[in-house]
């Protein structure tokens, strides 16, 4: 009960933080959007090669927007001193790791939200129900492994650039799944692996390590 | 029998001894000051005695639980102010109060915050930002952050930093309550005049080591700079 109550705590806090400074969320937002709208204007779009090309962009603007977040998520923290306050308190280090997950998921989250119907326009492309489990799979993967490589990164000079370099290749196998999932919306395919259940499968274990390894990594 | 016991402890950053071997005592009640200088460690014996920080060697007991098996535990005993304030600007005085305090498992804690922000004169403050407060006030809320759980022990690292006289008589009168109260307390200082008055002993930190410590009954402040000046003169030899 008191962890649940710690988790909800940072939560909270954090997202009170967030909606004061507006940091994190507009520079998310913008990014992904200026990502659809340049990727719209490159590509020579037609009927028969969209399905190839828009899933793409779009994991495209998901993953770098995210990874502009994650990269906040504890730097700030670190950068204020304020995170050495927060390993002062009682608090299992698993909360710390669960609040700050459970944020980026949120932040990400909202960020999707807004690009979904943006994309659905640019791309002309409809939105289906299927895409929600697939999008919240791929963001689950995408912000377990962001949120400890972050925390990781933030004890870094270099973080900016040490965050996607340790990040990019572990969430590769979630990334491609995402993609093959949303294509096999926009054109079924025969034969398909279960592109979800993979996701599935990767995001247990993502989240199970990143859950038992937080600790190690946070603390000095 | 020492309700804060540190025996042996070292502590090194990359090969360089910062702590060589501390050994030192706190009862129930008991106000210890400690003095170095500059990169002595203080701040470091401060950070592992709060769980901040893991020891290479020695042992660290609060009420005879090790802080480093019994972490969890031994952060409620803990009440730790340092030398810079380390708040959430985003939130308000009491904003970050509340939370601290539900980190702590605090009861009825809000009443418990604005209790405090009256203690530390910063009541009429208490709805605007940290970053609208001045250094003396932020430090004077982490003050208030540092007694909301009650702890036992408190740690206060240069908690004199940025706080104006008003400041300073508050943090002597919470010194003394928490004394009264029966709470241990281990502050570090550069101001000898501070360390003699706050405190109930006074112990010296250099090269590593807690090289010199004496109660303060009876200690004139003279003498204490005398000493201070004696066990801090370098010793280093001059190349020809």
């Amino acid at each position: 009960m008191i962890f649940l109550k710690q988790v909800l705590t940072i939560l909270w806090k954090d997202i009170r933080c967030e909606l004061r400074s507006k940091q994190t969320w507009t520079g998310m937002g913008l990014f992904a959007l200026l990502v659809l709208v340049i990727f719209n204007f490159a590509f020579d779009l037609r009927v028969d090669n969209k399905a190839a090309i828009a899933p793409g962009v779009l994991w495209v603007a998901f993953v770098f927007a995210s990874l502009l977040g994650l990269g906040r998520t504890i730097a700030a923290e670190r950068e204020k001193g304020s995170l050495d306050r927060l390993l002062l308190c009682p608090v299992d280090r698993k909360a710390i790791y669960l609040a700050k997950l459970l944020g980026n998921l949120l932040f990400i989250g909202v960020v999707e939200i807004v690009a979904l119907p943006i994309f659905a326009a640019l791309f002309d492309v409809p939105l289906f129900g299927a895409l929600l489990p697939i999008v919240l799979f791929g963001t689950v993967g995408i912000a377990a492994v962001g949120t400890l490589f972050s925390a990781m990164a933030a004890a870094t000079q270099a973080r900016e650039l040490l965050l996607p370099v340790l990040v990019f290749p572990l969430i590769v196998p979630v990334v491609i799944s995402a993609v093959r999932a949303t294509g096999t919306l926009m054109v079924p395919a025969a034969n398909e692996p279960p592109w979800l259940g993979l996701m599935a499968a990767f995001d247990i274990i993502f989240l199970s390590a990143s859950m038992l390894t937080f600790e190690y990594v946070i603390e000095e | 029998m020492s309700y804060l016991s540190i025996k042996g402890l070292k502590k090194s950053y990359t090969f360089k001894p910062i702590l060589r071997g501390v050994d030192l005592d706190l009862c129930r009640g008991e106000r210890v000051a400690l003095l170095g200088a500059n990169g002595t460690g203080k701040t470091t014996l401060l950070r592992i005695l709060a769980g901040l920080t893991k020891p290479d060697a020695g042992s660290v007991t609060i009420n005879g639980m090790d802080i480093v098996h019994d972490a969890l535990q031994a952060r409620y005993r803990v009440g730790f102010v340092a030398h810079q304030p380390y708040l959430y600007d985003e939130l308000t005085a009491l904003e970050n109060l509340v939370f601290f305090g539900r980190m702590y498992n605090v009861n009825e804690v809000h009443e418990r915050a604005v209790a405090l922000l009256n203690k530390v004169g910063l009541a009429r403050r208490a709805r605007e930002r940290v970053s609208a407060l001045s250094h003396g006030q932020a430090q004077r809320l982490s003050l208030a952050r540092a007694l909301l759980h009650s702890p036992p022990l408190l740690l206060l690292d240069e908690p004199d930093t940025g706080l104006d006289e008003g400041g300073n008589e508050l943090l002597a009168d919470i010194l003394n309550e928490h004394s009264e109260r029966g709470g241990a307390t281990l502050f570090t200082t550069h101001n000898l005049e501070h360390a003699l008055s706050w405190s109930d002993r006074i112990a010296i930190l250099h090269a590593g080591r807690i090289v010199y410590t004496r109660e303060t009954e009876g200690l004139e402040l003279e003498d204490l700079q005398e000493t201070y000046r004696e066990v801090l003169r370098p010793r280093t030899k001059v190349l020809s």
